[in-house]
């Protein structure tokens, strides 16, 4: 009896939420389809409401809240609406709307993870009028084509990052060194590095060159160590990893967890992490991106540091460049695609790029930017600005795992003495394995 | 027809009636998810993707592939292996030292139950800092007695221990508690039988204590293991190698829920993410019936 009550409440419960889940599918099914019908009965004459969607940072979202004004004065029938969320939660958030059908017009994407957006099917090609391959590679600089996807393209950038050496003269000071002249090739870094490492007691207590795998040295590592060693971190067609193609891949490998082994310079996590040691003045020598010139004015006002390009090794100059990238997604159709096109024309435009450049600290991302003089006039800034032209991206699948591969390296490496050329090997089979996946259809 | 219940069975259909209500909130909230993981386990789920095709077991037969999940049981099964024994071990003799103070007796229960109810990540940060390489305090305190830097949370084998300690220093209180409850509730009588028949300390706590406090140890043990299974905060923490990398250094402390969360949260592999669920479930299921099948034994003293 008891069990029988029970069943049938059981069922109940059951059948009401199955109730429940039609009526609400059927409830949205309505809803997509009714803002379907007024899409396409759009005319471009009538108001169009676009959404924008970035991760938060401050300085960003007010530049862009200006940005935006600026459009509507000269757009009145368009809307832009844009929504920030935390930077920890930006990737879900995106992938969850996307997910389900809802989400931006216009999105702001780290260049990294384009390649899975685009497999998907969330974004689509940019328009040949406004964007074509070839404006697009005669304007930007040229780490854009990391993005080059069969051919087409799927965004564009406002701005981009390069990586550039940063020093603290202090420190060089006080180890005899010329305050003024940072160095110029590799040979020198490693050279001034050992001079300016300090061991007390067998621990480190001034870092020569900072060392943190997690942060900016894997980026150093491919593309720009590899090329000044004679070797294109990945093929031409993106499908081949090629870090150990060559002699060379495995010197540039060497080099680098060297600095840490042989060299000693440098140690994982000292002072937490890279930036970190720097910013307590606690390294002598750090690579990093321009954006970390934003957290040094505000952290390390005394600091007495310089920034220079990063050094040269068998006269091949170049650096590391990364960048957000804007995208339009399959949501904007009609008039909301004219709309967005609209908008992405503004968001690249030289003016856009010039007042980025000056209130955020990226570089603008067109080529026009690194011939600007009043930009080079910043001596910070200048060093950043002055590799648009010779800075290379990288291309990634997926930048987690591709970045953990090359980490463990270093750590077999470092932790297990394996041999760097066994453990290199075994990173690139790891990331080729990521390729693999991508590329599989 | 008239449905005739006997006044029992009236009072108890009220009772399901009322039931009903948490129970519906239960399978919506619970029961329903965990039989849409299911089915989710069984598909190519790549949050991005708008296919999501049906690929049966390849996701289960992929994951015992999987060089990391695979290193995720191991470590998961070591910090069960550690923590489990050593931290009942610990907590029951707290708990029959505490059982003999008399004067402030709640003082001492409240300090062995502080660690319980304070913030996992700040603890974890704490640990994180005190292990530190450079500067840490225990690296301070071990090298006053001449020992070398140790590497801890930058080593592979070290690592491990590091966040067992913390998740075991964390669990202390609780297990305390309770085996103090259990404690208390064995009849005094026994140990003065004992005492005159000229039973020794460790005989009395051989004999009497330990079969009496069985269901409390059962208990502790199946919830204690349960909970280390399910590892995450502490080990996200801890052994974050920056950038939202965690795991420690070659994969040697993640754990199985780090590794899910891993995969469905960074990688949106849904598909997969649910199969590894799919065996941490199974994993606990047969803990559970482990554990009904040994508390439902009489114990007759």
């Amino acid at each position: 009896m008891i069990r029988k009550i029970l069943s049938m409440i059981l069922a109940g419960c059951m059948t009401v939420s199955l109730l429940a889940g039609c009526v609400s599918e059927k409830v949205t099914e309505d809803s997509s389809k009714g803002t379907n019908a007024s899409n396409s009965s759009l005319t471009k004459a009538e108001p169009v409401t676009i959404e924008y969607w970035q991760y938060f940072y401050e300085t960003k979202v007010n530049l862009m809240d200006e940005l935006i004004a600026d459009f509507q004065d000269k757009n009145p029938n368009i809307t832009v609406v844009q929504k920030h969320f935390p930077y920890d939660s930006y990737q879900q958030k995106v992938a969850a709307a996307i997910s389900s059908g809802t989400g931006p017009d216009i999105i702001n994407l780290y260049y990294g993870w384009v390649p899975k957006y685009v497999k998907s099917g969330t974004l689509q090609e940019l328009p040949e009028a406004s964007f074509s391959a070839e404006k697009i590679e005669s304007t930007f600089a040229p780490m854009v084509t990391v993005n080059k996807i069969d051919g087409k393209y799927y965004t564009v950038p406002t701005a981009v990052r390069t990586l550039g050496l940063f020093w603290n003269k202090d420190i060089f000071k006080e180890n005899g060194l010329d305050p003024e002249k940072p160095p110029k090739t590799i040979e020198e870094l490693v050279e001034m590095a050992k001079k300016c490492t300090k061991v007390v007691n067998g621990k480190l207590e001034v870092e020569g060159l900072t060392f943190q795998p997690s942060g900016q040295l894997h980026a150093w590592f491919r593309p720009v160590l590899l090329k000044q060693f004679g070797q294109e971190p990945i093929s031409e067609d993106k499908k081949t990893v090629q870090w150990n193609a060559s002699e060379g891949g495995y010197k540039a490998f060497e080099f680098l967890v060297n600095l840490a082994k042989v060299e000693k310079v440098g140690e994982k996590d000292f002072f937490t992490d890279d930036s970190t040691a720097f910013i307590s003045g606690k390294a002598a020598l750090h690579i990093d991106g321009s954006y970390r010139l934003g957290s040094l004015k505000s952290q390390a006002k005394d600091l007495n540091y310089g920034v220079t390009v990063l050094p040269s090794y068998n006269g091949v100059e170049t650096s590391f460049g990364s960048f957000w990238t804007n995208g339009i997604t399959t949501n904007a159709t009609g008039a909301k695609l004219d709309a967005s096109v609209k908008f992405l024309e503004h968001l690249t435009s030289i003016e856009t790029m010039k007042a980025w450049t000056e209130k955020i600290g990226e570089i603008g991302a067109k080529n026009e930017i690194a011939e600007d003089p009043e930009l080079l006039k910043d001596e910070k800034l200048a060093p950043f600005i002055k590799q648009l032209p010779v800075a290379d991206s990288y291309f990634y699948v997926d930048e987690d795992a591709d970045r953990k591969a090359l980490m463990d390296a270093i750590d077999q490496v470092l932790l297990n003495n394996m041999d760097p050329k066994k453990a290199l090997d075994q990173a690139v089979e790891k990331v080729q394995g990521l390729l693999d996946e991508y590329w599989k259809k | 027809m008239k449905l005739k219940l006997s006044i029992k069975g009236r009072q108890s259909m009220w009772a399901y009636i009322f039931i009903s209500v948490p129970i519906l909130f239960f399978i919506c909230i619970r029961i329903v998810p965990t039989l849409y993981a299911f089915n989710v386990s069984l598909h190519k789920w790549d949050l991005l993707s708008k296919e999501k095709p049906f690929v049966f077991l390849d996701n289960f037969k992929e994951l015992f592939h999987d060089e990391v999940f695979l290193a995720a049981l191991i470590n998961t099964g070591k910090y069960i292996l550690f923590a489990v024994p050593i931290g009942l071990v610990l907590s029951l003799c707290i708990a029959l030292l505490l059982n003999t103070v008399t004067k402030g007796a709640s003082i001492y229960r409240m300090v062995v139950f502080i660690p319980y109810v304070t913030s996992v990540v700040a603890v974890s940060w704490v640990w994180r800092w005190m292990f530190m390489k450079q500067g840490g305090v225990v690296n301070n305190i071990i090298g006053l007695f001449g020992i070398g830097n140790q590497p801890f949370l930058d080593s592979t084998s070290q690592a491990i221990f590091v966040v067992i300690s913390n998740v075991i220093w964390q669990a202390l209180g609780f297990y305390t508690i309770i085996f103090l409850a259990g404690v208390k509730q064995i009849p005094q009588t026994y140990y003065e039988a004992a005492k005159i028949d000229g039973a020794s300390p460790w005989q009395r706590f051989r004999n009497i204590t330990i079969p009496m406090l069985n269901p409390t140890i059962v208990y502790l043990t199946v919830m204690a293991s349960i909970q280390t299974l399910q590892v995450f905060t502490q080990v996200f923490n801890i052994t974050s190698g920056g950038q939202g990398i965690a795991g420690g250094p070659l994969n040697s402390t993640v754990s199985v829920v780090l590794y899910i969360y891993q995969l469905a949260f960074i990688n949106y592999k849904m598909g997969y993410a649910s199969a590894a669920t799919v065996v941490l479930f199974v994993i606990i299921l047969c803990i559970s019936l482990f554990q009904m099948k040994v508390l439902d034994k009489k114990y007759d003293y």
